[in-house]
């Protein structure tokens, strides 16, 4: 086998296989995705439902619809690939080591490497949870693999913790399936899952969502036979009182997801603490030279659309290192002000042209707001937002006159 | 005359909307932000639909992805899923390649991924 690319790709999801074909497209054509499951398309596999590519093609594709017209174009391209392949490390100089059943274990030497790895689930929510570890404990994605791509209800009554679209998502599938989903507690007094989804996968159903409730125990001995349901305080702590027991047989936990950096990390890549995920540039470039990350590993979206777009970004910035080598960096700093959880890029190169678009998350749910870029104490632009919440991801234009104005770094923030 | 409230399930951004009905006719549609919105809402309180995705096993064992073509009345949600759990199909099926032809009169249920090709 080969054992130098132009650019490896690592994970075949909708960020690797978006950001091969715009590396592909912008001239760089020695591309290779590994990807350690047996097919292409990442976790869009699971998720039978429709809603996405909205933004993107216009139209309410399927998880896989949306993969297929991505998977299509790298085959198209011809691009290579790698299957049922997983990456074990990266190294600060670009050098892949995997493992598959074929090769055994081989080291590849990229001169660009785009990490496109995705995200898992928490698994935290699961283990503060008092009582017993029965079976019927599930996290929502683990489900949602069980009963679309092998066909198997996990439960026939269940419980889901939290309120994320996985769990919504999954509220209604497994109540299409036949089970009876009895209530979904969120410990915030919102949920982070959209409102469509509430809309037609709770409303529609009449499935309860219980906001500032969380599960305080679990109850059964070889499978699940109960819970406990209690209100919680402004700090998240149990009401004493509110107790309320429903018997099930079957628990979700959809506490979140949680970018996959394991990677990330060997290869010394610094990681904000705040996105879980890469520091890095506007064309995603992190903070070693030639090493871009792009999709769920960098910062968890809420829609592929701009998954995809994150990646092309991404591809042809790996493109243009392999063309034209390390460039020098005019350097500003994005800092996250007030009401703002995050921003990225986390760094602006103002030798990098054109329009650059801000992501940003916010702190709570916040009504007739604005939002304000600052540079010191200088504001540079503000707009006005109506609603703002935590589960949306929102963005910002930056132009290239607004970056010019700006000395050192700039700040985001939401005013109320 | 009576408003309800909707939550407009088109696109993410979920405007919350107000309808107003008289005589089962709408009168007015407020909060929505562009017209898909609207469409929606008259609609949904006439006769909600919605687009049924699930899966189907097929002989030779593996699962495949389907939706209905077009939306289906939300009432007959359980009964079109009974039909879908009893259907099959033979690979090699492809994305758009039907598996239940007018499965509740009208709407077909297509195949939305590739087995075996
Ligand atoms: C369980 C779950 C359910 C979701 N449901 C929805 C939903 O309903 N709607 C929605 O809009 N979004 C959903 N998302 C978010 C969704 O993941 C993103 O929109 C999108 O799929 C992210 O694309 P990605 O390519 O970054 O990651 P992924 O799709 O996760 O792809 C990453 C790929 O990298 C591979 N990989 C990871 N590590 C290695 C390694 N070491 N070596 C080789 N390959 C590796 C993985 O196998 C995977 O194929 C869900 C996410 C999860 C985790
Ligand atoms: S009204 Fe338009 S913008 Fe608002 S949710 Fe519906 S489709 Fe989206």
């Amino acid at each position: 086998m080969k054992k130098k690319y132009d650019i490896v790709i690592i994970g075949g999801g909708p960020a690797g296989l978006a950001a091969a074909i715009s590396a592909y497209d912008h001239g760089v054509q020695d591309v290779l995705i590994l990807e350690r499951e047996e097919n292409l398309g990442g976790i869009l596999n699971q998720c039978i439902h429709n809603g996405f590519g909205l933004t993107r093609f216009k139209e309410s594709l399927t998880g896989p619809e949306y993969a297929w017209r991505f998977i299509d174009g790298v085959r198209e391209r011809k691009i290579e690939t790698l299957v049922s392949t997983t990456v074990l490390s990266v190294s600060r100089d670009k050098q892949v080591t995997a493992i598959n059943e074929r090769d055994g274990v081989f080291t590849i030497q990229a001169k660009a490497i785009v990490l496109a790895m995705g995200c898992r689930e928490r698994s935290k929510g699961a283990l503060n949870v008092a009582g017993t570890r029965p079976a019927g404990l599930y996290s929502a994605g683990t489900a949602q693999k069980y009963v679309n791509m092998k066909g198997y209800l996990p439960g026939q009554k269940v419980v889901i913790l939290g309120s994320g679209d996985i769990g919504l998502i999954m509220a209604r599938r497994m109540t299409l399936e036949g089970a009876k989903v009895l209530a979904v507690c969120e410990i915030m007094p919102f949920s982070s899952g959209l409102k469509r989804n509430i809309a037609q996968c709770l409303d529609d159903f009449n499935i309860p969502l219980y906001l500032n409730h969380t599960i305080t125990k679990i109850e059964g001995k070889e499978r699940v036979t109960g819970v406990v349901i209690s209100k919680v305080d402004e700090n998240k702590r149990p009401i004493v009182g509110t107790q309320r027991y429903i018997e099930c047989d079957t628990v979700l936990f959809s506490v979140g997801l949680i970018p996959e950096n394991e990677l990330t990390k060997s290869a010394g890549v610094p990681l904000s603490l705040k996105t879980k995920g890469a520091i890095v540039y506007q064309n995603r470039e992190t903070l070693i030279d030639g090493i871009f990350a792009c999709g769920n590993v960098l910062q968890v979206h809420d829609l592929v659309d701009f998954v995809s777009e994150e990646a092309e970004t991404a591809g042809v910035g790996a493109a243009e290192y392999v063309l034209y080598g390390n460039r020098e960096k005019d350097v500003i700093d994005c800092k996250n002000g007030q009401n703002v959880s995050y921003v990225l890029p986390q760094k602006i190169d103002r030798n990098q042209k054109g329009i650059v678009k801000l992501y940003f998350r916010v702190t709570n749910t916040f009504k007739n707001c604005v939002i304000k870029l600052k540079s010191g104490e200088k504001v540079l632009t503000e707009r006005k937002k109506r609603i703002a919440v935590p589960g949306e991801m929102e963005s910002f234009l930056l132009t290239e006159e607004l970056l010019a104005a700006v000395n050192g770094e700039i700040e985001l923030s939401l005013e109320c | 005359m009576e408003t309800k409230k909707l939550t407009c399930i088109e696109c993410p951004i979920g405007c919350e909307m107000e309808v107003g009905v008289e005589d089962g006719k709408v009168v007015f549609v407020k909060g929505n932000s562009c017209p898909r919105g609207k469409m929606y809402a008259e609609n949904e309180v006439v006769c909600p639909k919605r687009v049924l995705t699930s899966s189907i096993r097929a002989r030779s064992g593996e699962m495949v992805s389907v939706k209905t073509d077009q939306p289906i009345e939300k009432a007959k949600i359980f009964e079109i899923m009974e039909k879908i759990n009893r259907t099959t199909c033979d690979l090699p099926v492809k994305v758009g390649d039907i598996v239940y032809e007018k499965i509740d009169g009208k709407a077909n249920l297509i195949a939305t991924t590739n087995v075996g090709v």
